[in-house]
């Protein structure tokens, strides 16, 4: 009899707790606070980790559901990173941000198989904005092919939309990652006649003594950076002791936040970055995190960070998630979705200007339009630049558009070749 | 310029050569500053310290930490707490906080000593090897504890950048009305090359003149014939570790001052490896030299292979080069060559 109510009890209880988890939104955070990229990692998974508190602190969650983040170590360490997803996916976890190239890569064919979303945010491989071959990877708001595009167009700016016989060096990380953009260059220097020259660099990218005197004899009008960590600060503090002109200097996303500049000091001023997000912390959501985060002490970190680039970039990554819960709660008119119904949900994303102020971000990012098609969202970007004496980016000019002409072949055509050699068929028909 | 009044010049070619080379010593010379660590613990314990890198991450994390006024564990403290501190003050000033770095280092050797090494004596060198693996993420953790994890620029006064003087007197090596710009030579790695040689004088004279040094060639030669007449293996251990933190520091500030102090730091010892196999693991001009070869090796390589088949060949390059000095001279240019007789 007693063992009957135990069994009961325990019974009740399993169903109580099964409940109370399927009842909260499960955001897994495939986060690094450890390793040679902690600098990197805390601040966004700070960012990440304070949007969802903060939802629930201020509104009760998303649409009166709870969110639950479930942050797992990887280290940046792709091993730890695949671990992470396969001890965390049976919590209902509705959408992965693997943070890293390489495992978004081993998480594409997983992830697909089990029928959960990825959400690889301008990072990952450039071709899965093609949602008819990459039914659950999305890479919007924009790719590294788009990133490519934004800054020579915001050369093309600089020289009054002729750069015919101008010199532009990529110093890229050798590595998957570090090559994305070369194809896309290499198309875009045929189309406005640029010469590109490539300047690999091993990781982690301590050393770049050769790289940087090559670059000074070569003496290129512009170098572009495709780099991550150590190899950013190298790379800016190099290019600070050969003199190079720091306003022609133009990384990539990861490679233009705070930590890339300070420890050139007052060598960095002018440095510039493309990015798919607003800088600085002057929005009305930072005062409600502050509020309602912060000073509650519920903070993911120490909250030290907020502002910074990497942080807004975890929050915003955040928000595009939570927004695209609400879009699946919506469509399925259910509060409690599940993984399949999150992906319909990615794929409804729709962010106009007026969504972006009541969310308290007004002009932080461009308008967000998804479809099934396309998951690589508006390919919009703009030039964030850096002023060594305040401590400060700035955009200084518009999100603007990549060259569509351009980089929609290359997606097109390499996709399509992916859908070929893994028999996938086309879907949005 | 005697070469410019004949009207003459040389090659701008050549003189890239030229700065290859320079460029290339003057990174082996940080390399080998790192080396320099492994070679002592390892001549006097026979421990190859895998801890090396990261001891010179905590040594600049510290340095920096005091520089700047950082409260050690004030993340800790203050989740613990429910504070809000930071800092302590402004910071003390580099000296000073050198200093404090440096007893901060002899503090760590006497721990190492005594929680660690003290209780693996006559253990197998692999088990040794193990611990220092241990202590090496022991370090990383309780520096990321104390200082947090954040890049943080280190600036203890020494110049950087390329050097204006040297490009105007090479620049008029050239032809007149050729496309060159003179020599680029950092100033950083200039006051390395300096703080090096002092370094290694200053070692070589510690150990050839005071009785300290010459207990602990006594240990490095035969442990059980230096402990036979008196010596302390254990307060030589502590030295040696003590004078392996204060390398670290060095190596720290160096390489620190380069790419800001972050935990890619630690990363530094992948540089020293082809360093020691080339220059052996028990000779400090071993480590010297051994860095020099590795840096004009690596650098030529850049220069001149990398173009032909795609760059980014230092690494492997460096590498290979150890392994060719390994086929031909398994223990290095100044090792020891061990002879077992049976």
């Amino acid at each position: 009899m007693k063992l009957t109510k135990l069994a009961i009890v325990t019974a009740m209880a399993a169903t109580v707790g099964t409940t109370s988890a399927l009842a909260d939104l499960v955001f897994p955070s495939l986060s690094y606070r450890t390793g040679p990229y902690a600098a990197g990692g805390i601040p966004f998974a700070d960012g990440y980790a304070d949007y969802f508190t903060l939802l629930n602190e201020r509104d009760g969650g998303i649409n009166g559901v709870q969110a639950r983040v479930l942050e797992c170590e990887t280290a940046y360490n792709t091993q730890k990173g695949v671990e992470c997803y396969e001890s965390t996916k049976g919590e209902g976890s509705l959408v992965y941000q693997p943070l890293s190239t390489g495992i978004t890569y081993q998480l594409i064919p997983k992830a697909t198989a089990d029928g959960i979303p990825v959400h690889s945010m301008g990072y990952g491989r450039t071709s899965a904005a093609n949602g008819k071959v990459f039914s659950h990877v999305f890479n919007y708001p924009g790719t590294y092919w788009d990133a490519a595009s934004i800054i020579v167009n915001h050369i093309l700016e600089e020289n009054g939309g002729d750069i015919n016989g101008k010199k532009i060096a990529l110093v890229y990380h050798n590595s998957a990652y570090g090559k994305e953009p070369i194809r896309t260059l290499e198309e875009l220097s045929k189309k406005h006649g640029y010469e590109l020259s490539l300047v690999p660099v091993d990781h982690p990218g301590q050393e770049q003594k050769s790289q940087w005197l090559q670059i000074r004899r070569d003496r290129p009008d512009y170098v572009l950076m495709w780099g991550w960590g150590v190899m950013n600060q190298v790379a800016v503090k190099e290019a600070a002791n050969i003199r190079f002109p720091m306003e022609n200097f133009i990384g990539v996303w990861w490679s233009g936040s705070e930590n890339d500049v300070v420890p050139a000091g007052e060598g960095a001023n002018g440095y510039k970055a493309v990015t798919f997000h607003g800088v600085g912390s002057d929005f009305p959501i930072f005062e409600d995190i502050q509020k309602h985060v912060v000073d509650k002490g519920k903070a993911a970190g120490a909250g030290d960070q907020i502002g910074t680039v990497l942080y807004n970039r975890g929050l915003y990554a955040a928000m595009l998630a939570a927004e695209a819960a609400r879009a699946a709660q919506e469509i399925h008119n259910t509060k409690e979705i599940t993984p399949a119904q999150m992906r319909d949900g990615m794929e409804a994303l729709k962010i106009d200007s007026a969504r972006l102020e009541e969310l308290g971000l007004g002009g932080f990012g461009p308008e967000i339009n998804v479809s099934c098609e396309n998951h690589g969202g508006p390919g919009l970007g703009a030039i964030a630049q850096w002023n060594a004496t305040d401590g400060t980016w700035s955009l200084i000019n518009e999100f603007g558009p990549a060259d569509r002409e351009i980089i929609d072949p290359l997606i097109m055509e390499d996709s399509t070749a992916f859908a070929a050699e893994n028999n996938i068929p086309e879907r949005c028909s | 310029m005697v070469l410019q009044a004949r009207g003459h010049g040389v090659s701008p070619d050549f003189l890239n050569f030229i700065e290859t080379v320079l460029n290339g010593l003057m990174s082996g010379v940080m390399y080998s500053l790192v080396a320099l660590g492994f070679v002592l613990i390892f001549k006097a314990s026979g421990i190859f310290n895998f801890a090396q890198g990261v001891m010179a991450l905590f040594a600049a994390l510290t340095l920096v930490g005091l520089q700047t006024g950082q409260v050690p564990f004030a993340h800790l403290i203050n989740a613990i707490l429910g504070t809000d501190i930071h800092h302590w003050g402004p910071g003390l000033p580099t000296v000073l906080a050198i200093l404090v770095t440096m007893l901060v280092m002899i503090a760590l050797a006497f721990l190492i000593e005594k929680v660690v090494l003290k209780h693996l004596v006559n253990q197998e060198p692999i088990i040794l090897f193990m611990a220092t693996i241990g202590l090496a993420y022991f370090l990383e953790g309780m520096g990321d504890l104390m200082w947090g994890a954040d890049v943080k620029a280190l600036d203890v006064g020494l110049p950087s950048g390329g050097s204006f003087w040297w490009e105007d007197v090479t620049r008029a090596w050239a032809p007149e009305g050729a496309d060159y710009f003179g020599m680029y030579i950092d100033t950083l790695d200039v006051s390395a090359a300096i703080i090096a040689v002092v370094l290694v004088v200053a070692l070589t004279l510690f150990s050839q003149y005071t009785a300290t040094g010459r207990a602990l060639r006594a240990v490095a030669d035969d442990h059980q014939a230096a402990l036979s007449v008196g010596i302390s293996l254990r307060s030589i251990w502590v030295i040696v570790w003590s004078i392996a933190g204060f390398v670290a520091l060095v190596a720290g500030i160096m390489w620190g001052a380069k790419s800001g102090v972050q935990f890619s730091l630690s990363l530094i010892a992948l540089k020293a490896l082809p360093v020691l196999i080339l220059g052996g693991f028990t000779s400090i001009p071993g480590a010297i030299v051994g860095g020099l070869i590795i840096g004009v090796g690596e650098k030529l390589a850049e220069a001149y292979v990398g173009p032909i088949v795609g760059g980014a060949v230092e690494n492997w390059f460096a590498y290979m080069v150890a392994l060719a000095f390994l086929l031909f001279r398994p223990q290095g240019l100044y090792g020891e060559k061990i002879i077992e007789r049976i």
